[in-house]
């Protein structure tokens, strides 16, 4: 099995397609939050490498494709963005006021547990940029001397709690314009977060994969502001 | 042919990000700058919107599958996550519940001072 895995450069896909596959048609099926694609996905591929004792390093090489198109994607955001300039250019102050608001908030608030919990500069950069999209946030991290691996599996558990809290939030904090529940999702919870919004609408989704554009640049802009703080 | 002529454009961005986070001396990395890059084109007209739609929304709308690589890598960073178990629970739990609810709030707080034309 090992052997095998080592020579094919196929398997990975198909073993991330499959395990990603199956979990939709779980969530499908149950129509749970909870049963999320991306965590059901990353579970069974994680079962499955247990089981046949697959090192991790030999699935990450052979579902390089997928992890490489990560890349285009992100540049692709800039599409929904453009879509969505109008209704953008309307609400310009509000969209960027708030996603401002999500950024300094999330950077602060790492600041203040740092300091609280007496971390090292190491691991507080590891975590700093921990609300945006994994493509940004793990080179910010590796760019300001963090632990880009660690930051992108924090970036990845973040987006997961956002996608399955996301309604109870929006609830919790009275938020009821989609407009507001968009930027609030891609803000805080990126890509995996905006899946969600995509459920819940044309208007959340694309404000959403906005907000994950934007924070994201604020984020690369801010973040070495926040690494110089003292901690 | 359609769609590798938009991927290839979709790449051509990436590429130029890519060279522009080699060149400019800030953390910036390649993909905002290629995000930033296409953004720009499309709104000078540079490039149509036909001319990247299809390929840039399927990438889009994969993205969450695009991110099963990295999230079963959390499996090997286990010993480094149990270290820093206490910083991970507080910025993964309470922070994100935090930064959603102040960026909504705020959000609305400032839609409806300016006129509150938000699109229902």
């Amino acid at each position: 099995m090992t052997e095998f895995a080592a020579q094919s450069a196929t398997w990975g896909v198909v073993l991330t397609l499959l395990a990603f596959g199956l979990g939709t048609w779980i969530k499908n099926r149950t129509g749970k939050a909870i049963l999320n694609p991306l965590l059901l996905g990353s579970i069974f591929v994680m079962v499955f490498l247990q089981v046949a004792k697959i090192p991790y390093e030999a699935y990450k090489a052979s579902a390089l494709p997928v992890s490489y198109l990560l890349l285009p994607a992100t540049v692709s955001l800039a599409i929904p963005l453009y879509e969505q300039w109008e209704l953008l250019k309307k609400n310009t102050l509000a969209i960027l006021g708030g996603i401002l608001a999500g950024v300094v908030t999330s950077l602060g608030s790492i600041w203040v547990v740092s300091v609280i919990l007496s971390l090292t500069y190491t691991q507080y950069v590891t975590l700093l940029p921990k609300s945006v999209t994994t493509a940004i946030g793990m080179d910010v991290a590796a760019e300001l001397g963090g632990m880009g691996a660690l930051t992108g599996a924090v970036i990845v558990l973040t987006g997961i709690v956002g996608n399955l809290a996301a309604q109870g939030i929006c609830s919790l904090f009275h938020i009821t314009q989609p407009m507001a529940k968009g930027v609030a999702i891609g803000t805080a919870a990126h890509a995996v977060g905006t899946a969600k919004a995509l459920e819940m609408g044309e208007v959340e989704g694309a404000m959403s994969g906005l907000a994950i554009a934007v924070a994201g640049l604020l984020t690369a802009i801010l973040a070495p502001v926040f690494a110089g703080l003292p901690l | 042919m359609k769609y590798i002529f938009q991927f290839a454009r979709i790449l051509g961005f990436c590429l130029a990000g890519e060279a522009l986070h080699a060149l400019v001396p800030l953390p910036i990395p390649g993909g905002v700058w290629g995000l930033v890059l296409l953004l720009l084109a499309l709104k000078t007209g540079l490039v149509k919107l036909e001319q990247v739609k299809q390929t840039g929304h399927f990438l889009v709308g994969i993205m969450p599958l695009l991110f099963v690589p990295a999230a079963v890598g959390v499996m090997e960073l286990g010993p480094e996550l149990m270290e820093m178990l206490l910083p991970v629970a507080m910025a993964l739990i309470p922070i994100t519940i935090l930064v959603m609810g102040v960026s909504g709030k705020v959000t609305e707080f400032l839609a409806k001072r300016t006129g509150g034309k938000h699109s229902d």
